[in-house]
């Protein structure tokens, strides 16, 4: 009785109606919130003491920097659960990550970088934090080119899922890196047991984009996966009145 | 606060502008690029089951 809930999820026809009825309610909340955010990073929060203006880059960096670890994370978790209980639904999940993971892998990559030249003197360091993050960039795209070269899904669904689940070790290295290693890179000024190391007015902003952030990944994940969803179900009668409709 | 302060970003505007254009157009692309899958999927279903209907 408790499990009937998990069982609809893995049913298609009920994912994708599911899917667009929720949409909407991620997609504008966030629109609102990466508006205001912007705004708020931008405008109403202070210079830094320090970097100046130039600490802005931060209310993009490091929500992107979140993204491609959020959505790594839930592609290797959802290729684990479609391989270990078998449920497609869960492998067009993780499906439908890749791509999204690897932009703003990419974004968070090139926007550090673009920190790190007046803030550093340097471009690219070979630093474990950046090292681990390019990495990171390689798992998606290798993911992607692992899929795109395997023609059956099925099979491409499980061999990506191998290479999802083991690259996940990356996730935790990333996030610790700053701490193991000697870093360039600063340690995490958010995410600490003491609490963040910033003033409300410099860290309600961020805050505000890691949620907008968070609300754009769930509208963007949605909508991929009922075209995933769909691409995928060849002969379902339900598909009939999707199209029809 | 004038315009053309805002704009120079404190002498930052060569990094900050283009940190900010890049992960706008990552918004972007992302937002095109998952309309574009479902409306390519939708049509692609529609043609198989228009396929079937006439075999």
């Amino acid at each position: 009785m408790a499990w009937t809930w998990f069982h609809r999820l893995g049913s298609p026809p009920y994912i994708y109606a599911l899917a667009a009825r929720l949409t909407p309610w991620f997609a504008w909340p966030a629109a609102v919130l990466t508006i205001v955010g912007l705004y708020a990073g931008l405008v109403l929060a202070p210079p830094d003491y320090q970097q100046g203006d130039g600490y802005r880059i931060i209310y993009v960096h490091v929500p992107s920097a979140w993204m491609s670890l959020m959505v790594y994370t839930t592609m290797a978790v959802s290729a684990a659960i479609g391989l270990i209980w078998r449920i497609k639904v869960a492998h067009a999940v993780a499906a439908s990550c890749a791509a999204m993971g690897a932009t703003f892998t990419f974004a968070a990559l090139v926007t550090g970088s673009l920190w790190g030249a007046p803030m550093w003197g340097t471009y690219w360091e070979w630093d474990p934090r950046l090292v681990s993050e390019l990495i990171l960039l390689f798992l998606f795209l290798g993911y992607m080119g692992l899929r795109s070269a395997i023609d059956d899904v099925q099979r491409a669904d499980r061999i990506s899922a191998v290479l999802a689940i083991v690259g996940v070790i990356n996730v935790p290295i990333i996030h610790f890196s700053v701490e193991w290693w000697n870093s360039l890179h600063q340690t995490s000024s958010v995410f600490r047991r003491a609490g963040p190391a910033m003033p409300m007015s410099m860290l309600l902003p961020l805050l505000t984009m890691f949620v907008a952030f968070t609300l754009m990944f769930a509208a963007l994940l949605l909508t991929r996966l009922r075209a995933e969803v769909l691409s995928r179900e060849r002969s379902a009668s339900w598909i009939r009145e999707v199209v029809s409709a | 606060m004038s315009v053309s302060e805002f704009f120079a970003m404190g002498g930052y505007a060569r990094y900050v502008w283009p940190s900010y254009a890049l992960v706008l157009a990552a918004i972007v692309l992302n937002i095109v690029w998952a309309r574009r899958a479902l409306k390519r999927a939708r049509l692609e279903a529609r043609r198989r089951v228009a396929m079937k209907d006439a075999t």
